[in-house]
């Protein structure tokens, strides 16, 4: 590289920086004032109680499990050494994701996968915040079933998608001690 | 002085026109004046719509009355690795909806990322009575019913065709649909499907048309079936595979590679689900005649693909799996010369640790020995400026360069800088460069050379890069035919994208997720161009106008559009258009 581009960069870099936003058209923040605001604080992350997990610019990078990376396809990934992608809704969530089962061993793995995919969101009972989530999920003939009745296996063959009940009754917390229980006694 | 336009009849400019078939000469032609724009319009006969919201199927209906022939994209690009939330567009019902009553002699279809009803399907078979082309490549939202519905009414289709589609298959039956009288079809991809399709009614359907050209079959036709139906279509240039997989019986291999023998035009293999070493090797006796393989499911070591790839010399385009290792690129890079295209995936993407011996050596043997390459896509775990630099000199006829260093802001191995000066190095050299992906730890510098030297450029992916709004001013007011940016998780803020909000106007789209755009300047940004569509993704329910101005957008998407807000935006979709945000659906 030419040390010439460098000094040409320098001048692109001053004129930028010395883009004085209140002299163009469009300018930040109120009229007659110079205050850019410099924040990174992402929205809303202390009240609601569904945040999808938000990658840090900042930080250091995280070693392959931001979402969408590496960039390979869904229909790619589905066809290497069983991949099973399965969409998860969240009561009040307004969108959906997509997880992949066969990434998981057990429920309890996947029960906590899902917790990391949706940040904030504790499936367990969690102080100050009291919502709880009962997973179900969609088997292969349409029915909408509780998950954790079947053995793991059959559940990765048979699910088709995974939806997250808001319940306030019975916590998520005793459904998974009953599957460490079950996981244990049947030896799975 | 006369003028020209009325020297001739309008026939006349008609005919001239007929012969120009480029969507950018037609629309230079309906520039040149109102005559001109009217006599193009009526016999315009093909369109491409990059972008499906940037103009309404009313428009176009309105001012191309005889087109023949549709292309229209939808979602942006990262939709493909999960980044764009499902239900967030791209519906294909409102245009066909508005082509069936217009073009009742519509005769191709093609979609990419976009959503489809079984409804749209069967009104695409009931409408447009020469149907003949469908092609839907990555879209989703329908099932077999649909193709059924294709398959049953379609009496002059040529052309079936669902790369990559998400298809919702509740069986394999809608094959048969075809009725008996069927004759015409060239190309069938099923290759995405699922289920088992009958074999019975694919048999009796290549029976039926001897002009079948290309056969992509889905996993779920077992390799025995193959040579039945490589039997029945002797004419044969591109073949997807099943399964490529069997128990070992030597008849079994003897069958398949005299039927590949016997198909004498055959020039493309692709499928290989599985493929088992033992059964590769009945490609052989046809190796010299392949330009294309696609071996990127073959989950097959070493040796035995590098076998295979080395007796294919005449080969011009291969993707492969990162089996193949350095090793198998220095002997691709001897025995290949006439290669333009490769692309090697990762086995194991998501691995901490190198599963296999690739790296950047892989990659610099076959710029080195393949003069002809000018399209790479590269997965690998390692890479360095010198190995840029090297690759960057050996093909400069380079157009398409997209390298996935599989750990973000990975710096170079040798020296630990960043790959600013080997990503420099690309960028300077390959001056016909159209698309460019980057990856590895890069600083600003990076794009300062993009913007210097990426003249050429059109499509630009950037993720996990540089150190501030620089960066990203750089690209915007550097790079003159930039049409598609999308970055993902960079420091690049407010600043850059208000002084450059012309620029976007001149391109198709822009997305950024993960970013330092503030709401605040996209509000800005919505209300000065509004001939853009400045859209938020959000995560919360309540409208952005609750959110501070210096509050981050999580996900943003920019477009330019003749055709005002859409209407189909779902809840978390927000067009910002100045003081308050504006929903209109």
């Amino acid at each position: 590289m030419s040390p010439e581009s460098t000094g040409t960069a320098r001048s692109a870099m001053s004129d930028v920086t010395e883009l004085n936003l209140k002299e163009t058209e469009l300018t930040l923040g109120l009229p007659g004032t110079n205050n850019i605001t410099t924040s990174s604080k992402r929205a809303f992350s202390e009240t609601t109680v569904f945040t999808p997990t938000s990658s840090s610019t900042s930080n250091p990078a995280p070693k392959a499990q931001a979402v969408g990376w590496p960039p390979v396809r869904a229909s790619r990934k589905n066809a290497m050494r069983g991949c099973k992608y399965v969409k998860v809704a969240v009561d009040g969530a307004p969108y959906l994701r997509k997880v992949d089962l066969e990434k998981y061993e057990s429920y309890d793995q996947l029960l906590t996968g899902l917790e990391a995919m949706f940040g904030s969101l504790t499936i367990r009972n969690h102080l100050g915040n009291g919502a709880e989530y009962m997973p179900t999920y969609e088997d292969k003939d349409g029915d909408w079933m509780l998950v954790g009745d079947v053995p793991w296996k059959m559940f990765v063959e048979s699910c088709k998608r995974i939806r997250l009940l808001k319940s306030e009754a019975s916590g998520l917390e005793i459904r998974r001690t009953e599957l460490k229980l079950k996981e244990k006694t049947c030896g799975n | 002085m006369p003028r020209i336009a009325y020297a001739f009849p309008d026939e006349v400019l008609e005919h001239v026109f007929s012969f120009i078939h480029s969507d950018q000469d037609r629309n230079a032609i309906s520039l040149v004046c109102k005559s001109w724009y009217e006599i193009e319009r009526w016999c315009r006969r093909s369109i491409f719509v990059g972008n499906c919201y940037a103009v309404s199927p009313v428009m176009v209906v309105k001012r191309f009355p005889k087109l023949r022939s549709i292309s229209l994209k939808g979602k942006p690009h990262f939709a493909d690795f999960n980044l764009v939330p499902e239900d967030w567009g791209g519906y294909a019902c409102p245009w066909i909806e508005a082509m069936a009553s217009a073009y009742p002699w519509l005769e191709e279809i093609r979609l990419k990322r976009m959503v489809l009803t079984d409804e749209s399907l069967e009104l695409i078979s009931k409408s447009f009575k020469n149907f003949q082309v469908l092609v839907l490549s990555s879209c989703e939202g329908f099932s077999t019913d649909g193709l059924a519905a294709i398959a049953a009414n379609c009496r002059n289709l040529r052309e079936l065709d669902l790369r990559e589609s998400e298809v919702e298959d509740l069986s394999g039956h809608w094959l048969s649909q075809f009725p008996d009288s069927f004759t015409s079809l060239v190309s069938l991809n099923i290759s995405c499907l699922g289920s088992e399709v009958s074999t019975c009614a694919l048999e009796r359907l290549l029976a039926g048309c001897p002009n079948l050209q290309s056969l992509r079959l889905n996993r779920a036709v077992p390799l025995e079936k193959l040579v039945n139906l490589l039997g029945r279509s002797p004419n044969l240039v591109e073949l997807g595979t099943g399964a490529y997989t069997s128990e070992m019986q030597p008849d079994v291999f003897s069958d398949l590679s005299r039927a590949f023998v016997g198909c004498k035009q055959l020039k493309s293999l692709s499928g290989f689900w599985d493929a088992m070493p033992y059964y590769l090797p009945a490609v052989y006796p046809i190796s010299s005649r392949l330009t294309s393989l696609n071996l990127s499911y073959a989950t097959t070591e070493s040796p035995y693909l590098v076998k295979l790839v080395s007796e294919c010399r005449n080969l011009q385009r291969l993707w492969v799996m990162d089996y193949i290792e350095d090793s198998g690129l220095e002997a691709l890079a001897v025995s290949c010369k006439d290669l333009r295209e490769l692309r090697v995936f990762p086995s194991d993407p998501f691995g901490l640790e190198p599963n296999v011996a690739l790296t950047e050596r892989g990659l610099v043997s076959v710029s080195e020995g393949c003069p002809e390459l000018q399209s790479v896509l590269y997965f690998c775990r390692q890479m360095s400026n010198a190995a840029l630099v090297t690759i960057a000199r050996n093909r400069p006829n380079m157009t398409r360069f997209r390298l996935c260093i599989i750990e973000p802001r990975k710096p170079d191995y040798l020296t630990l800088q960043p790959l600013d000066a080997g990503f420099g190095a690309i960028v300077e050299h390959c001056k016909n460069l159209r698309r460019l992906s980057l990856s590895g730890l890069l600083t600003d510098r990076v794009f300062e050379y993009i913007g210097s030297y990426g003249k050429k450029l059109e499509m630009l992916s950037v993720a996990f890069a540089g150190d501030s709004d620089l960066g990203l001013h750089y690209v915007l007011s550097g790079c003159d035919n930039l049409r598609k940016l999308e970055v993902r998780d960079c420091p690049f803020g407010d600043k850059a994208l208000l002084a450059n909000a012309a620029k976007l106007e001149t391109m198709r789209s822009l997305w950024m997720s993960s970013c330092n755009v503030s709401f605040g300047a996209c509000k800005l940004l919505g209300q000065k161009m509004p001939r853009l569509n400045v859209e938020v993704i959000i995560d919360e329910r309540g409208p952005p106008d609750s959110m501070p101005e210096s509050c981050l957008v999580e996900k943003l998407y920019i477009y330019r559009t003749v055709a005002g807000p859409r209407m189909d935006m779902p809840g978390f979709v927000w067009r910002m258009e100045g003081d308050s945000a504006l929903r209109v659906s």
